[in-house]
C-alpha cells in the first residue's frame, strides 16, 4: 500500500488497478466468511471497510489520476465497494440469525416443571342443576325457584296430600317449630309448582331444581338433605304423551342420543295417573340384559335404572291453584339429583357428596 | 305386602307353566312394585308323608331313643321292606298312627344338611322324621310335625302340604291401593293382567250353622267414624286347638308368627280378604260391646302392653267396664284370647281412614290393621270376613256358632261419571270402547254405558276411584303405559335464565375461578355453634328458627350463617393433610323476625283446597316464613385477612357493583382485623382473619379467614348493562405519591380524599404499598399510591399533573395530617 504523502506517478497506481481492487474485495469477502461471530464480523467489517481499508486507501489514490482515468477508476472502485457492502450485509444478517438461534437454544427450559396451580371447583350438584336447567331453558322454559323452608299448606294441602293422608308420614317431614306451625322444610321441589301456578297464568312450563329435606339418617345412599328437579307444564290440550316425550328428550340430552325412557303405574297425590320413570341404561343400552359375558355394573345388568316420578297433574291441584282443569291439562315429573350424579359419575357413597372435601370437587373442575 | 303364588291360585286359575317370576312381571306391568320374589324353605329332594307305625323305644343310650317303622306309601320304601323304612328319631312328641314328615335319604334340608342311609344307635336309620325348623319353616323345634289325622295319606308328596317351593312375592303397595294389602286384591290384579278368571271369595258368604244362644250385642255411638260393626260370638270352642298346618305355612310365608289358634284365624282372614279382624274373650267382656270415642283421661293398656293414655278424638271397642282396644288399630290386653278362652267374639268393623289415621299418628303406633283401615277397607267386607273366620274355629276349633250381632248404616255407593273418550285425551291416543267398559268390570266396577256418559259404580274396595281421571288411569295403567305414545310439546318462546340466575352462577364461577373449592353442607346448626362463634348473647344471628324433630339434638337450629358448616368442612380438609384448602358455599340462610318465635306458632292458616286461595291467604302463609336470603361464604385454612377482603370486593366488582369496606369488629372475626363490606349505606358482609379463640373453639388452624356476604343484596345491585367508557388517546401522566399518616388513618380514606382533591385529570388511583418500620415514625405507616392522569382533549403539561398532585397531597394533609414521605 501507498503512503498518503509519497509522490507518484498516478500510471503506476496500482492499487487502483482491476486486479488489486478484485483481490481487495476477494480478501474482504473472505474476511467476512471467515468471522465466526457478530464480534469477528465487526472487526473485519473495520478492517476491510474502515477509513484504513484497502479500498478507502485505494480511494484516496484516485485523486490523483488525471482526469480521463478518474472517472473509470472510481467506478470501479464503487464496484467494489457494492460487492463488499453486499457481502458484509449478507453475512451480518446470516451471524445475526445464528446468534438469535443460538440465544433462543441458550434460553430453552424444561417445560415439564410446570405444576398446575391449586384449583378450585363447583359442587357436581350445583353444575347438574344448571345442565338440568339449560336442556329445559332451549326448550322455552323458565327456572323457578322458592323456600327451602315452606309453608305446610303449600308443600301437601295444595299437592292433595290431605293433613291425614298416609303420604304426609310417608315423605318423613321436618317440622319446623313445632308439628302444628304449618312450616316444614320442604320435603320435594313440587312447592314451587304450586307458586308457579298461584303467580302465573298458563301456559307454565318450568323447571324447579332444588334442596329438600326427609328425616333419614345419613349413610352410603340417603340424606337428609338432597337435591331434585322437577319439570311443570300446564297448557292446553296436555297428554301423557307430551310427558313422554319431554322425558325422552331430557334422557338423552342428559346420557346420550337416543336413550329413553320407560314408565310403570305407581301413585303420587298430585298427579293422576302416576308412573315411575327408568332410564335405559346409558351404559349398556340394555346389552347387558340375560347376558352375563357383559354384566353391565351401572344398570346391574336390568337395562333400566329407576330414575324418578312423574305423572298428569291431578285436577284437584290445578283446582287447588286456580287453573280450570276442563280447559287446562298438565304433567310433571320429578328426580333425585343425588341419585343421578351416583349412577352418572360412580359416586358410591352418598356422604362423599354431603362431607365438602376439597378432593371431591376439584375432580368435577367449573362445571359445563 | 307378602304375597304366595300358591294362596293367588286359590282364586285365580294361574297357567301352571307361569313362574312366581312370570307372576310378578304381570304385576309390575300393571303397576305394582315386586321388591322380590323368594323360595319358601330351602329343600331340594323328596318329602314325603309317613305313618308312624311302630315304635321301639331304645334305653341303652344316655337319651332315650326311638327306632320307628313308618309308612310311606309304596313307592318310598325300603327295598327290602316295600312300603317301609326304619328310623331313628331323638323326639318323642309322636306316637303310633301319627302322619309325620320324612325325608328320604339324599333330600338336602337347610343349612345343606343332606340326608342320607346310615348305621346309628346300632339300627339302620333310612331318613328322617322332620321337625318344623329342621325344614326352614319356623323356630317351633319342639317336636316333630304332626299333620292332622286324615289330612294325607302316607307317600304324599309333603312340598305342597307344607307350602316348601311355593314362591312368595314381596309387593310394595302404595298408600292409595289398600285393597291389595290382600290375597284377594293382587289375586284380582293378576287376572286381568293375564286376561284370566277370577273367583272373589268375598262374593260367597260362609254358611255358618243357625243361632244358637244370646250373642255378645253392639253399638255404634259415631256412625261417621264406624258405619258398620259385626260381632259373631262362638262358644265350645278348644283353646288347645292347634293351628291348621296350611295357614300356619301361610302365615310364616306372609311374615307373620303364629301366636294362637284364634288369633292366627283373625290374621289369616285378614291377610285373605283385606278386613282386619278382632277376637276377644267374650268371658271378659261386660254387658254390651260400644263403639265411642274415648273420655278424658281414659287409659287403655294395649297388646304391646304399653299403657295409652287416650285422647278425646280416639275412637274405642269399649265394653260397660270401659276400654276394649284402640278402634282399627290394636286391642287391649283386659280382653286377650288366653289359653283358657272358650267363647271368643270375633268383631269386623268399618273404621273411617281418616280416623284411623289420626289415632294411629297420635300414638305412633302402626299395625296391619291400622295400616289397611288408613287406606281404605272394602265397606262390604265385615260380615263375610267375621263369618270366614267363624267357619275356620268352628271346622278346626271345635268352637260352635252362637250368633250375629251388628249394627249397619247404610252405604254410600260411589257412581262416577265417565266419558270413554276421557282416557284418550288423557294419554294422547284413542283407546277402544269396548275394551274401556271390559277393563271396568274387571276392575269390579258396575258400568251403565246405556248413558252418555257412562255411569260408574265404583267397587266398593276402592276408595281411591272417586273421579273421572281415576277411572282414566284405571284404564291407561291396565293397557299398559308403553302404549301411550310420545310427543314433545313446543313451549311459548322463553326469556331464558334471568338476570339474578345468571348472577348467582357467575358468582360461583368467579369463587371456583379463583381456587376455591365448593361445598353444599348440611342447614342445620347447634347452640355450642352459636356460643363458639362467640356471638354475643343478643345477636341477632342467634335467633334462629328450631326443628320440633332433628335429627340430631346437637343441631336442632336452622342456620342464621353458613360459617359453622364451612368451618367443620375445613377442619375435615385440614385433618386429612390439606392445609391450604379452601372452600366456599352458595346456599340460603334462614332469619326469622322477632315476631317470628324459634318453636312456631300453633294453629296456621290452611286456606281450602277447593279453589284458589285468596291474595289474603297466600300472604298469611307468606308471612309464616322467615326471611331466606341466599348467602356466600368462604373459609381459606392459609389465606391473609386481606385475601378474604379482596376476594368480595373483586366478587362484586366481578358482577359490576361497587362495594366499600370499612373496619369493624364482629364475631367470630379478629376485632383488629375485620372488615364490613357496605353497599351504599347498607352492610352486606363481613371479611377478614377468624377471631383466635373461634379458631380453636372450631379446631381450625391458626389464622384461618373467612368472608359471609348477602349474595342476594349484592346480585340485587348488580350493573348488567354498564355504559360504554369514552377511550381517550391522549398521552397519560404518572405519578408515584407516598403519604405518611398515623397508624388507625384508613388507606381507603385517603385515597377517597385524593381522588376527590386530584380531580377530574385523575383518572385512576390505586394503593399499591403499605409501609411501616424504621423509615415511618413510630405510629405511623407510609402509603404509597400510583396516579395516573389523563385529559381528554390535550397532552397535559408537567405543570398541569404537578398541580393536581398537589391538590391531592395538600387535601391529605389537611384531612389526615399526612405528609409526603
Amino acid at each position: 500500500m501507498s503512503a498518503p504523502n509519497k509522490s507518484f506517478d498516478p500510471v503506476e497506481v496500482t492499487t487502483l488497478s482491476p486486479e488489486a481492487l478484485a483481490g481487495f474485495v476477494q480478501e474482504a469477502i473472505a474476511a467476512f466468511a471467515a468471522a465466526s461471530n457478530l464480534e469477528e464480523l465487526k472487526e473485519a467489517r473495520l478492517a476491510h471497510t474502515g477509513d484504513r481499508s484497502s479500498l478507502a486507501l485505494a480511494n484516496r489514490e484516485v485523486g490523483a489520476l488525471p482526469p480521463a482515468a478518474k472517472a473509470d477508476a472510481g467506478k470501479r472502485i464503487g464496484q467494489a465497494r457494492g460487492e463488499v457492502n453486499q457481502a458484509l450485509e449478507s453475512r451480518t444478517a446470516e451471524l445475526e440469525a445464528a446468534r438469535d438461534a443460538a440465544l433462543l437454544i441458550e434460553e430453552s427450559v424444561d417445560v415439564t416443571t410446570v405444576m398446575p396451580a391449586t384449583r378450585g371447583g363447583r359442587h357436581p350438584l350445583t353444575t347438574i342443576q344448571e345442565q338440568v336447567a339449560d336442556v329445559f331453558i332451549a326448550l322455552g322454559y323458565r327456572v323457578a325457584e322458592g323456600p327451602e323452608i315452606e309453608a305446610e299448606w303449600l308443600n301437601f294441602d295444595a299437592l292433595n296430600i290431605a293433613p291425614n293422608h298416609p303420604a304426609r308420614t310417608m315423605q318423613d317431614t321436618f317440622f319446623v317449630g313445632n308439628e302444628d306451625s304449618g312450616v316444614v322444610l320442604r320435603t320435594h321441589t313440587s312447592p314451587v309448582q304450586i307458586r308457579s301456578m298461584l303467580t302465573q297464568e298458563p301456559p307454565i312450563y318450568v323447571i324447579c331444581p332444588g334442596r329438600v329435606f326427609r328425616t333419614d339418617e345419613l349413610d352410603a345412599t340417603h340424606s337428609p338433605v338432597f337435591h331434585q328437579v322437577e319439570a311443570l307444564v300446564i297448557d292446553k290440550g296436555i297428554t301423557m304423551a307430551d310427558l313422554k316425550g319431554t322425558l325422552d328428550h331430557f334422557a338423552s340430552a342428559m346420557f346420550g342420543e337416543g336413550i329413553v325412557t320407560r314408565l310403570r303405574p305407581s301413585y303420587f297425590p298430585f298427579t293422576e295417573p302416576s308412573a315411575e320413570v327408568d332410564l335405559q341404561c346409558f351404559v349398556c343400552r340394555g346389552a347387558s340384559i340375560d347376558n352375563p359375558e357383559a354384566a353391565c355394573r351401572t344398570c346391574r345388568s336390568e337395562g333400566w335404572i329407576e330414575w324418578g316420578g312423574c305423572g298428569m297433574v291431578n285436577p284437584k291441584v290445578l283446582i287447588a291453584c286456580g287453573i280450570d282443569p276442563e280447559e287446562f291439562t298438565g304433567f310433571a315429573f320429578g328426580m333425585g339429583l343425588e341419585r343421578t350424579l351416583m349412577f352418572r359419575h360412580g359416586i358410591t357413597d352418598m356422604r362423599d357428596m354431603v362431607e365438602g372435601d376439597v378432593r371431591f370437587t376439584r375432580a368435577f373442575g367449573l362445571g359445563v | 305386602m307378602k304375597v304366595p303364588v300358591s294362596w293367588l291360585r286359590d282364586y285365580v286359575a294361574i297357567p301352571e307353566s307361569l313362574s312366581g317370576r312370570d307372576v310378578a312381571e304381570l304385576l309390575v306391568g300393571v303397576g305394582f312394585e315386586v321388591e322380590g320374589v323368594e323360595t319358601v324353605g330351602d329343600v331340594r329332594g323328596a318329602l314325603v308323608v309317613g305313618r308312624v307305625q311302630s315304635i321301639e323305644e331304645l334305653t341303652d343310650f344316655k337319651k332315650p331313643i326311638r327306632f320307628c317303622q313308618v309308612e310311606v306309601g309304596s313307592s318310598n320304601g325300603h327295598v327290602d321292606t316295600p312300603g317301609i323304612r326304619g328310623i331313628i328319631c331323638g323326639a318323642r312328641n309322636f306316637a303310633e298312627g301319627d302322619l309325620v314328615i320324612i325325608a328320604l335319604p339324599g333330600t338336602t334340608l337347610p343349612g345343606d344338611f343332606t340326608i342320607g342311609t346310615r348305621e346309628t344307635y346300632g339300627r339302620i336309620s333310612d331318613g328322617m322324621i322332620c321337625s318344623q325348623r329342621e325344614l326352614g319353616l319356623g323356630d317351633d323345634h319342639d317336636g316333630i310335625m304332626i299333620l292332622p289325622a286324615g289330612s294325607a295319606a302316607p307317600g304324599d308328596d309333603a312340598f305342597p302340604i307344607l307350602g316348601l317351593g311355593d314362591e312368595v312375592l314381596d309387593i310394595a303397595v302404595t298408600p292409595d291401593r289398600g285393597y291389595a294389602l290382600s290375597i284377594r286384591g293382587i289375586a284380582r290384579e293378576v287376572a286381568i293382567a293375564q286376561g284370566i278368571a277370577f273367583t272373589d271369595p268375598a262374593d260367597a258368604l260362609p254358611e255358618l250353622p243357625e243361632s244358637n244362644g244370646t250373642p255378645v250385642d253392639v253399638d255404634s255411638e259415631d256412625r261417621a267414624a264406624c258405619d258398620l260393626i259385626v260381632l259373631r260370638t262362638l262358644e265350645n270352642f278348644n283353646p288347645a286347638a292347634p293351628t291348621p298346618d296350611f295357614i300356619k305355612s301361610r302365615l310364616a310365608a306372609v311374615g307373620v308368627r303364629s301366636i294362637s289358634f284364634a288369633v292366627d284365624v283373625t290374621n289369616y282372614v285378614m291377610f285373605e280378604l283385606g278386613q282386619p279382624l278382632h277376637a276377644f274373650d267374650a268371658d271378659k267382656i261386660t254387658g254390651k260391646i260400644r263403639v265411642r270415642r274415648a273420655v278424658a283421661g281414659e287409659k287403655l293398656e294395649t297388646l304391646d302392653h304399653v299403657v295409652r293414655e287416650l285422647s278425646t278424638e280416639d275412637l274405642l271397642i269399649a265394653d260397660d267396664s270401659g276400654a276394649l282396644s284402640l278402634a282399627g288399630i290394636m286391642g287391649g290386653l283386659t280382653s286377650e284370647i288366653s289359653e283358657t278362652t272358650t267363647r271368643v267374639v270375633i268383631e269386623a268393623a268399618h273404621f273411617d281412614a281418616v280416623d284411623s289415621a289420626k289415632s294411629s299418628r297420635r300414638h305412633k303406633l302402626s299395625s296391619e290393621a291400622s295400616r289397611r283401615f288408613e287406606r281404605g277397607v272394602d265397606r262390604m267386607l265385615p260380615p263375610v270376613a267375621s263369618a270366614r273366620a267363624a267357619e275356620l274355629l268352628i271346622q278346626y276349633g271345635g268352637a260352635t256358632y252362637v250368633g250375629l250381632a251388628g249394627v249397619e248404616t247404610a252405604p254410600d255407593l260411589v257412581h262416577v261419571s265417565f266419558d270413554p273418550e276421557h282416557p284418550g285425551r288423557v294419554a294422547g291416543r284413542s283407546y277402544d270402547v269396548a275394551a274401556t267398559k271390559a277393563t271396568l268390570v274387571a276392575l269390579g266396577c258396575h258400568v251403565d254405558d246405556a248413558k252418555s256418559p257412562w255411569d260408574v259404580r265404583v267397587p266398593t274396595w276402592r276408595p281411591d276411584l272417586s273421579a273421572s281421571i281415576d277411572l282414566v288411569e284405571e284404564v291407561i295403567r291396565i293397557d299398559g303405559y308403553n302404549n301411550v305414545p310420545t310427543r314433545l310439546p313446543v313451549a311459548p318462546k322463553g326469556a331464558g335464565y334471568t338476570a339474578k340466575q345468571k348472577l348467582m352462577r357467575r358468582s360461583g364461577l368467579f369463587l371456583a375461578g379463583r381456587g376455591l373449592a365448593e361445598v353444599r353442607n348440611y342447614p342445620f346448626m347447634g347452640q355450642s355453634e352459636f356460643d363458639n362463634l362467640e356471638l354475643a348473647s343478643d345477636a341477632t344471628r342467634r335467633h334462629a328458627l328450631k326443628l320440633a324433630n332433628p335429627l340430631s339434638d346437637e343441631q336442632p337450629f336452622m342456620r342464621t350463617t353458613l360459617l359453622p358448616g364451612l368451618f367443620a368442612a375445613l377442619t375435615r380438609n385440614t385433618s386429612r393433610g390439606f392445609n391450604d384448602a379452601a372452600i366456599f358455599e352458595i346456599a340460603s340462610v334462614s332469619l326469622p323476625t322477632p315476631a317470628q318465635p324459634a318453636t312456631g306458632i300453633t294453629n296456621p292458616p290452611r286456606p281450602s283446597v277447593n279453589g284458589r286461595p285468596s291474595e289474603g291467604d297466600i300472604a298469611q302463609l307468606e308471612a309464616l316464613l322467615p326471611a331466606q336470603p341466599t348467602y356466600v361464604a368462604g373459609v381459606l385454612a392459609s389465606g391473609a385477612w386481606s385475601d378474604a377482603i379482596e376476594l368480595v370486593v373483586s366478587l362484586a366488582s366481578e358482577l359490576g357493583v361497587e362495594v366499600s369496606v370499612r373496619a369493624a369488629d364482629v364475631a367470630p372475626w379478629h376485632p383488629g382485623r375485620c372488615a364490613q363490606v357496605v353497599l351504599g349505606d347498607r352492610v352486606i358482609g363481613t371479611a377478614g382473619e377468624i377471631a383466635p379463640r373461634v379458631n380453636e373453639n372450631f379446631g381450625l388452624p391458626k389464622r384461618t379467614v373467612a368472608f359471609e356476604v348477602d349474595l342476594d343484596a349484592l346480585v340485587l345491585h348488580a350493573n348488567v348493562t354498564p355504559s360504554a367508557p369514552r377511550i381517550w388517546t391522549f398521552p397519560i401522566a404518572k405519578e408515584d405519591i407516598a403519604l405518611v399518616v398515623a397508624k388507625n388513618v384508613a388507606a381507603s380514606d385517603v385515597l377517597d380524599t385524593v381522588r376527590v382533591a386530584a380531580g377530574e385529570l385523575l383518572e385512576d388511583i390505586r394503593l399499591f404499598d403499605v409501609y411501616e418500620g424504621a423509615q415511618v415514625p413510630e405510629g405511623h405507616k407510609s402509603l404509597a399510591f400510583a396516579l395516573r392522569f389523563r385529559a381528554a382533549d390535550r397532552t397535559l403539561s408537567a405543570e398541569e399533573v404537578a398541580s393536581a398532585r398537589q391538590a391531592g397531597i395538600e387535601a391529605a394533609a389537611a384531612k389526615f395530617g399526612a405528609s409526603l414521605r
